[in-house]
């Protein structure tokens, strides 16, 4: 083993660089009064030696200097604040049109689904220069999906979907970490991203795909388990159409709303007398442990797809359109 | 206050509190808080040594990046307990439990504390507590970490998380106890004369870290409670499958377990106060400025729990309210630093074991905050979460703090305790062993965590193997450092020489009389005239600066 002493990580996507300035000002910050206690301490300490300075002379205080002390660090903490809260925003924000991929965390292993149908355990594909947001699930503990080249994380949480998005700038290949303790192998749970050149991103997509895109295999579970049945457009359907309901406000039998996200639909699939939608009856059965976290996906990804009324993305299609790229490093 | 009592009778002649009985019996059944505290101090060594001998085990099978000494479920297991363990056995009854326990009575002029025979429960209920976490040791252990994350502890753990959870709860209740029985003698029992504002510093520190004890507590309790509730019954409080919230529990535990953090390093910040002024014979610049920022730091602290969950899936906004409170409570800590560092402006400075241990404090807490600013920091914070940036962070504050504070009043009170001096050479050598050690184990920490080393990790990626391999060595060197005081202390107990009422010429009622104390503290109620740190003499008139 050669004499490997890393200090600095891999900086490989926009959101590295941003998160990077930002500690670069905290760490400046820090030593400015590191350097400044211990060198105050050091000469206090040898100016007034006892053996030097016998005799202490009595100060009180001085409520002046309280004050500064108390306002300029106030100051500079809220710099700090507002900065990182900046970023903070800025991570919390997928842009709109990246590229959709899907993750499902499991004690103890990430599978990830891309809307081809591509699908992928403990290592991930993206290219380069594109926004691509993940929507994560776990189907058991509290994971949590962390790119250290990205300077993202997100924790992935049982029955509720999280986001995490990032802008890869650099190729190559990176760690992909589960941070958040899932017990006996929590630190098997790791991967790679492999950031690739558009072009052969679509190589790999092609040679990848098996059972058709996610949307085909939602819709056919979708009819598998007849929900077809009752979710149709006809007006004398026992359950509400789900064309165009993505998205858009939900308003409940019971009273309140909700905008139909993929956490509500799938609460609706697994509990489906949680949040009844106005002028239905709850006679919906759970689906509860008869879909996995995959299934639910497609299902959730084909009900998305429902919404445009247009026939799915073709598998890997190029980026038609790329989004706008997100606001420079500060 | 200078006409301290001179004893010529050797403290084998005279009675005090250590010769006032003999017997396990005299010790087991004592209602006298300066024995309790020595029962306190006894125990919480060998828990913290306990969870030390885990932290070793830790930082052997980090020396290689395979993972390859011991299975990770034994791995999940020690550093379970290595927290547990020194979280709830040590770190946070350290000062209070021994040094405040033995002190408070003392300094405020009391014969004992207000509630003598719960002080006593309280020690019991200690040990029960930590029975209880042993049983679930050494009957197949606990992996859920110490912070016991749903739906992993109460639905997927197969270990022994029911009896390590009731050991907590029960210790939980000691620590409430003893809280209330601070608050109710710094209330009640001062003698007269003694204003708010001639408290030691200390007793303010405690009085502080006191107040949390009593208010969070109970909220550990109940949440110990649910997650058993949750195990035995699966009643659906936190497991999504049955309806629960599994974030519900983190709220909760970080209700209590963020102010946990100020009862630990709170009394360790009293500690400081009462070193810095003593050598430095000054008043601590800004007294009230110090006394305020204790009640002030405790009042933050709950109010800033959300901060470990930035990345959790609270809303954003939620987020940005506890970031900013978070900042909040940074300030009174900078205010202490840089009260203390005034205090040795124009002071006398002698460079004494305990001043010695202060100055470390002051540069690992330093140290420890800022990088604090670093975690409050949202955009930061989502990168360094969840790495050894934090586990780097969290030992700076808790560990080097408290240990710092804890071993610096030690060395202080000893000679009171004991009425024996240590052996200063020796003593002067673990303070600079413990200070070189402890950075050499933990700074390299800050760096693997930047990198992305995620914490709990039994087996990681090669190149973090050259930072590991440097913090074990400093683990290394960090526990001799921890051992020197263990022998050497116990040496001076019998061969140490007498140390006389007042070695260091320190002001405080409890230098007032004979070393070791009498049973009953005071022959008569003093009465207070001067406030707590009248280092000059009654000529010198003090100076508004």
């Amino acid at each position: 083993m050669g004499f490997d002493l890393p200090l600095f990580p891999d900086q490989a996507s926009t959101m590295a660089t941003r998160v990077d300035y930002l500690y670069f000002y905290l760490l400046a910050v820090s030593a400015f009064f590191t350097i400044l206690i211990t060198a105050m301490l050091i000469f206090f300490a040898i100016r007034y030696r006892r053996s030097r300075h016998p005799h202490a002379v009595p100060i009180e205080g001085s409520t002046k200097l309280e004050l500064a002390w108390t306002g300029i660090p106030l100051m500079i903490a809220m710099s700090m604040f507002v900065w990182a809260a900046n970023v903070f925003f800025a991570m919390n924000r997928p842009p709109r049109g990246a590229l959709e991929i899907y993750a499902v965390g499991k004690q103890w292993m990430w599978k990830f689904e891309h809307v081809g149908g591509q699908r992928e355990i403990n290592e991930l594909h993206v290219p380069v220069d594109r926004d691509v947001k993940l929507t994560m699930i776990s189907q058991d503990v509290i994971h949590s999906m962390f790119f250290p080249a990205f300077r993202v994380k997100q924790d992935v949480l049982p029955n509720r979907y999280t986001t995490i998005w990032f802008r890869p700038t650099k190729v190559g290949r990176y760690h992909l970490f589960c941070a958040e303790y899932c017990g006996t192998k929590h630190s098997g749970m790791i991967g790679h991203v492999v950031v690739m050149e558009p072009a052969q991103y679509q190589v790999w997509l092609a040679g990848g795909a098996q059972g058709g895109s996610l949307t085909a295999s939602g819709e056919r579970l979708f009819r598998e388990l007849a929900c077809d049945t009752c979710h149709r457009p006809d007006t004398g359907a026992r359950g509400p159409d789900l064309a165009g309901l993505f998205g858009k406000p939900v308003k409940f039998a019971a009273g309140g709303s909700a905008v139909a996200d993929e956490t509500y639909i799938r609460e609706s699939i697994t509990n489906p007398a949680a949040k009844v939608v106005e002028g239905y009856q709850p006679i919906m059965p759970t689906f509860q442990g008869q879909i996995s976290e995959e299934g639910l996906l497609q299902l959730v990804a084909y009900i998305k797809s429902l919404q445009t009324q247009k026939p799915a993305e073709a598998p890997g299609a190029p980026p038609a359109a790329a989004a706008p790229p997100p606001r420079g490093t500060q | 206050m200078s006409t301290a009592v001179t004893t010529a009778e050797s403290i084998h002649r005279r009675r005090h509190y250590l010769n006032a009985d003999y017997g396990i019996r005299s010790w087991l059944l004592t209602t006298d808080h300066k024995r309790i505290a020595l029962l306190y101090l006894f125990s919480i060594t060998f828990f913290f040594a306990l969870g030390g001998l885990f932290a070793v085990l830790i930082r052997l099978e980090l020396l290689t990046p395979a993972g390859d000494m011991m299975t990770s479920d034994t791995y999940n297991k020690v550093f379970t307990m290595h927290g547990i363990m020194m979280v709830f056995f040590f770190l946070i009854p350290s000062v209070p439990a021994t040094l405040g326990n033995f002190l408070i009575p003392m300094m405020i002029g009391a014969r004992d504390l207000a509630f003598p025979k719960l002080n006593l429960a309280s020690w019991y209920l200690f040990m029960v507590g930590g029975m209880f976490a042993m049983y679930s040791v050494v009957t197949g252990g606990i992996d859920t970490g110490w912070t016991f994350y749903t739906p992993f502890s109460t639905t997927y753990s197969n270990t022994k998380v029911i009896p390590a959870a009731l050991g907590i709860l029960i210790a939980g209740f000691s620590s409430i106890f003893t809280g209330l029985n601070f608050i109710v003698t710094v209330h009640r029992m001062r003698a007269p004369g003694l204003t708010w504002f001639r408290l030691p510093l200390f007793v303010w520190a405690n009085y502080a870290a006191s107040l949390i004890m009593v208010l969070g507590t109970p909220v550990l309790a109940i949440t110990i409670v649910l997650v058993f509730l949750e195990r035995a019954f699966h009643i659906g409080i936190f497991d999504p499958r049955l309806g629960g919230d599994p974030i519900l529990f983190q709220h909760l535990f970080w209700f209590y377990s963020h102010p946990a953090v100020y009862i630990m390093i709170l009394p360790s910040m009293g500690v400081m106060s009462e070193l810095i002024s003593a050598f430095s014979r000054k008043r601590i610049f800004g007294y009230t400025f110090v006394a305020f920022s204790s009640v002030a730091i405790a009042v933050f602290g709950f109010l800033v729990w959300g901060h470990h969950m930035f990345v959790s899936g609270q809303s954003v906004y939620a987020a940005m309210v506890f970031s900013i409170l978070s900042y909040l409570v940074a300030i009174p800590s900078a205010v202490k630093v840089f009260n203390w560092t005034a205090t040795l402006y124009k002071g006398s400075v002698s460079y004494q074991t305990p001043m010695l241990y202060a100055f470390g404090f002051l540069g690992l807490f330093t140290i420890g905050g800022l990088t604090g600013l670093f975690l409050a920091a949202l955009g930061v914070d989502v990168h360094v979460t969840d790495t050894y940036f934090v586990v780097a962070h969290f030992h700076y504050i808790m560990v080097g703090g408290v240990i710092m504070g804890y071993l610096g009043g030690l060395h202080f009170w000893w000679p009171k305790i004991t009425g024996r001096l240590y052996p200063e050479g020796w003593a002067k050598l673990s303070a600079l062993v413990i200070f070189l050690g402890f950075n050499l184990t933990f700074f390299p920490q800050f760096v693997l965590g930047y990198l992305g080393m995620p914490r709990r990790y039994h087996a990681y990626p090669e190149e973090f193997q050259v930072l590991n391999v440097m913090s074990s060595a400093g683990a290394s060197i960090l526990a001799v450092g921890y051992l020197l005081p263990l022998f050497y202390l116990l040496w001076s107990m019998r061969y140490g020489p007498e140390a006389g009422p007042n070695p260091f010429d320190a002001r405080g009622l409890e230098w007032q009389m004979a070393s070791p104390p009498p049973t009953h503290n005071f022959e008569q109620v003093p009465i207070v005239s001067e406030e707590a740190y009248a280092y000059h003499t009654a000529q010198e008139v003090p100076v508004a600066g």
